[in-house]
C-alpha cells in the first residue's frame, strides 16, 4: 500500500452516507491499509461505511444546529495533535468538506490540494490529480511537508463500490473549545421542491447557457428536458444572470455531471462549464457559433440557432410520444 | 503555527468590538477581491514554473463584484460606513481594484510582493488576515466563494480561522439586526437560515445580487481613491512562511487529458434537429 492510514469525512443525511463519501472511500482502501472515518453523523452510519471498507468512525458530537467547518475541524485537529495522525485526509468538494479543511489546514498548518479528481503514487506518498483549462491539462501534486496531507476530492472522480467489510468500530473525538469560531447556528432548513431527476443522478442531462437570449427561452430547456425525462441543468453565465437557481449549475463552480447523455443548448463552453460536463458519455451540443469550444466535446454538433433548432426538435419528439 | 494564532489573537483587537443592539450605526465591511487575467483569453502555464502566467494585465473576478456590490447595499442599509477592498497580487496590479473602487468602495490594501509568487491557498489566507487587519475595524468580511482562475474554495474559511471569527460560506442573503448577522446559506437541497454575531466572515455566492455599473463619475473619482500599497515586510510576514517558499507542494507531472475523440459538426439547414433526433434513437434515449 501507498500509505498507512487515510482519514475520509465522511457525510450524511438522514443517516444516509453521501454517495460522494462512498467513492473516496473505495479508493482510499486501494490506497491505505488502514481506512477510518470522522463524523458528524453519529455512530449509526457504522454499518454502511464499514461495508465500504472504513475500520473505524470517529464521531463529533454535539454539532446539532451547527455549521460543521469550525467543529469537525477542531475535533480532527484535536485528535492529530494528540498524536492519533493520518497520513492523509480525504474530503469531498462539498459545502462541508471545503468549510472543514479550510479550517483544519490552518489549525495544523498544512496546505491542502484541492479539486483533485484521481490520486497516484509518487515515490511513497499521493499525488493529487487536478484538471486545469477546462479538462486539457492535469496536473499532479503532492506535498512536500511533514505534515498530514489533506485532498478535496471532485464528486464522481471514483465509483462506489462495496468491500462486504463488517460495522466499523466506533470511537467518540472530543471537539475542544471553539470559541467565537464556532459561533454560526442553523436557525432553520428550506428544501427547494424539484420536480424530475436530479442533476447527479439523471441519465440524461439538458442544459441551457447565454445563446438562449433571455430568461424566458430557458423553457426550451425545461420543455426538452420533460421529453427525455432529464435533468434541467445551467451554464454559470445564466446562474450569475438569476435565470434558474445556483442548484442548476453545472460546472466547476456548481454541479459535476457525468451522464450517458448531455445536451448542451445555447452554451459556448467556457472552461468553467467544460470540466463539469466533459465526463459525459454522449455530447450533443446546438450553438450559432462554429469556433465554439463545445463542439470539440461534442459527438454531435449543430451549428444553429438554438431558437430554431430547439423548437423543431420539441415538436419532432412530442410527435414521437 | 502557534505564533500565528498568537499573533492574529493579539491583533483581533483591532477588529470592531461588538456594538449594543440595535445602537448599529453604520458598519465598515472589508471585501476580499482577487484580480485574475481575463478569462476570455486562453490561459497559459509558465514553462519554468508549472503555474498560472499571471504577467498580463488583470481584472477584477467578476465573482468578486457581488461581494463588492453586498457590501455596498450592507453599508447603505446601515446608513454609515465603508467599504475597503483588500488584494493580493503581482507587480503592484489595481486595475481590478480601480473597477471595485469605481463602483463605490472607498479604500483598498494591496499586497504585493515578489516573495508570494507562487502562493497556494493557505500562504494566501495568511497574507489577506495579515491585510485585513490592516484595513482597519470591520465588522464584516466579505469574499467570493471561490476565484475564477485558481478556485481551492479554501480561502474564506482559511481566513476565518486566522482571525478566530465565525464564519458563513456560501450565502444567498444578509441581513444585520443589531450585532447578529443573519445568512442565507446555500445548501444541496435548499437552503439553510444561519445566524452569527458580529464580526465574522462570509463568502457569497456568485449571482445573487447585481453588481452595479460604474458610472462615469465613479469612475473618475475611483483615480484618487486611496489604495494602500504593502509588501509582506509590511505586514511583518516570514517571506520564507509564504509563495514557493512556504507552500509545501511540488507538481510532479504535467500531462495532456485524456481528449474526447471528435464528432460530427454540422450547420443547421433546417433540418438539423433530424440528427438529433437520430442520435437519441439510436441512443435508445427516446
Amino acid at each position: 500500500m501507498t500509505v498507512s492510514k487515510i482519514w475520509v469525512l465522511a457525510e450524511a443525511t438522514d443517516g444516509k452516507v453521501a454517495t460522494t463519501t462512498l467513492e473516496i472511500l473505495a479508493k482510499a482502501r486501494q490506497l491505505a491499509d488502514t481506512v477510518e472515518v470522522v463524523t458528524a453523523a453519529g455512530a449509526e452510519i457504522a454499518a454502511e461505511v464499514g461495508a465500504h471498507g472504513a475500520t473505524k468512525v470517529f464521531t463529533v458530537g454535539g454539532t446539532d444546529g451547527k455549521l460543521l467547518g469550525a467543529p469537525i475541524a477542531g475535533a480532527m485537529a484535536a485528535a492529530i495533535e494528540s498524536g492519533n495522525a493520518p497520513d492523509v485526509i480525504l474530503m469531498a468538494t462539498s459545502y462541508t468538506g471545503r468549510d472543514v479543511a479550510g479550517r483544519l489546514s490552518v489549525k495544523i498548518d498544512a496546505p491542502v490540494i484541492t479539486n483533485v479528481v484521481d490520486l497516484v503514487e509518487s515515490d511513497g506518498r499521493l499525488a493529487g490529480v487536478v484538471p486545469i483549462f477546462g479538462g486539457v491539462t492535469d496536473v499532479s501534486t503532492k506535498f512536500t511537508t511533514d505534515n498530514v496531507d489533506i485532498f478535496l476530492i471532485r464528486p464522481k472522480s471514483f465509483a462506489a463500490e462495496e468491500s462486504g467489510g463488517a460495522a466499523a468500530s466506533v470511537e467518540e473525538l472530543t471537539v475542544p473549545d471553539l470559541g467565537a469560531t464556532g459561533a454560526a447556528v442553523v436557525t432553520s432548513r428550506f428544501v427547494e421542491e424539484k420536480t424530475g431527476p436530479s442533476l447527479d443522478e439523471a441519465a440524461v442531462v439538458v442544459s441551457g447557457g447565454r445563446g438562449l437570449g433571455e430568461k424566458e427561452n430557458y423553457q426550451l430547456v425545461e420543455d426538452l428536458a420533460k421529453l427525455l425525462q432529464a435533468a434541467p441543468g445551467a451554464s454559470r453565465a445564466i446562474v450569475d444572470a438569476g435565470w434558474v437557481p445556483y442548484s442548476y449549475q453545472v460546472g466547476q463552480t456548481g454541479k459535476v455531471v457525468k451522464p450517458s447523455l448531455y445536451i448542451a443548448a445555447g452554451i459556448s463552453g467556457a472552461t468553467q462549464h467544460l470540466v463539469g460536463m466533459k465526463g459525459s458519455k454522449n455530447i450533443i451540443a446546438i450553438n450559432k457559433d462554429a469556433e465554439a469550444p463545445i463542439f470539440a466535446v461534442s459527438d454531435l454538433g449543430i451549428v444553429g440557432d438554438v431558437h430554431k433548432v430547439l423548437p423543431k426538435l420539441i415538436e419532432a419528439l412530442q410527435a414521437r410520444s | 503555527m502557534a505564533n500565528l494564532v498568537a499573533e492574529s489573537e493579539f491583533l483581533l483587537s483591532v477588529l470592531s468590538e461588538p456594538q449594543s443592539q440595535g445602537m448599529l450605526l453604520g458598519m465598515n465591511v472589508v471585501v476580499c477581491v482577487k484580480q485574475i487575467p481575463d478569462p476570455a483569453d486562453p490561459g497559459a502555464l509558465d514553462p519554468q514554473t508549472n503555474t498560472l502566467k499571471r504577467d498580463g494585465k488583470l481584472i477584477l473576478d467578476e465573482s468578486d463584484s457581488y461581494g463588492v456590490e453586498m457590501a455596498l447595499q450592507l453599508v447603505d442599509t446601515a446608513g454609515g460606513g465603508e467599504v475597503t477592498l483588500v488584494s493580493m497580487a503581482p507587480n503592484g496590479e489595481v486595475s481590478g481594484l480601480r473597477t471595485a473602487l469605481a463602483m463605490g468602495a472607498a479604500k483598498a490594501v494591496l499586497v504585493s510582493d515578489e516573495a508570494l509568487a507562487g502562493s497556494g491557498a493557505l500562504s494566501t489566507s495568511k497574507v489577506l488576515a495579515k491585510a485585513i487587519l490592516r484595513a482597519g475595524e470591520a465588522d464584516l468580511i466579505l469574499t467570493a466563494t471561490e476565484s475564477s482562475d485558481g478556485y481551492t474554495g479554501v480561502v474564506p474559511e482559511q481566513i476565518a480561522e486566522l482571525l478566530q471569527l465565525p464564519s458563513i460560506t456560501f450565502a444567498k442573503e444578509i441581513t444585520i439586526e443589531g450585532n447578529t448577522l443573519k445568512v442565507q446559506r446555500q445548501t444541496e437541497a435548499g437552503y439553510d437560515e444561519v445566524e452569527s454575531p458580529l464580526p465574522a466572515v462570509v463568502s457569497v455566492t456568485a449571482g445573487v445580487v447585481e453588481p452595479r455599473y460604474p458610472s462615469f463619475k465613479g469612475i473618475m473619482a475611483a483615480k484618487s481613491k486611496p489604495v494602500d500599497q504593502v509588501t509582506l515586510a509590511d505586514l511583518e510576514i516570514d517571506p520564507s512562511s509564504v509563495g514557493w517558499a512556504g507552500g509545501g507542494q511540488e507538481i510532479v507531472l504535467v500531462a495532456q487529458a485524456e481528449s474526447r475523440a471528435g464528432g460530427t459538426i454540422i450547420e443547421d439547414d433546417g433540418e438539423g434537429f433530424q440528427k438529433i433526433v437520430d442520435l437519441l434513437a439510436e441512443l435508445k434515449v427516446i
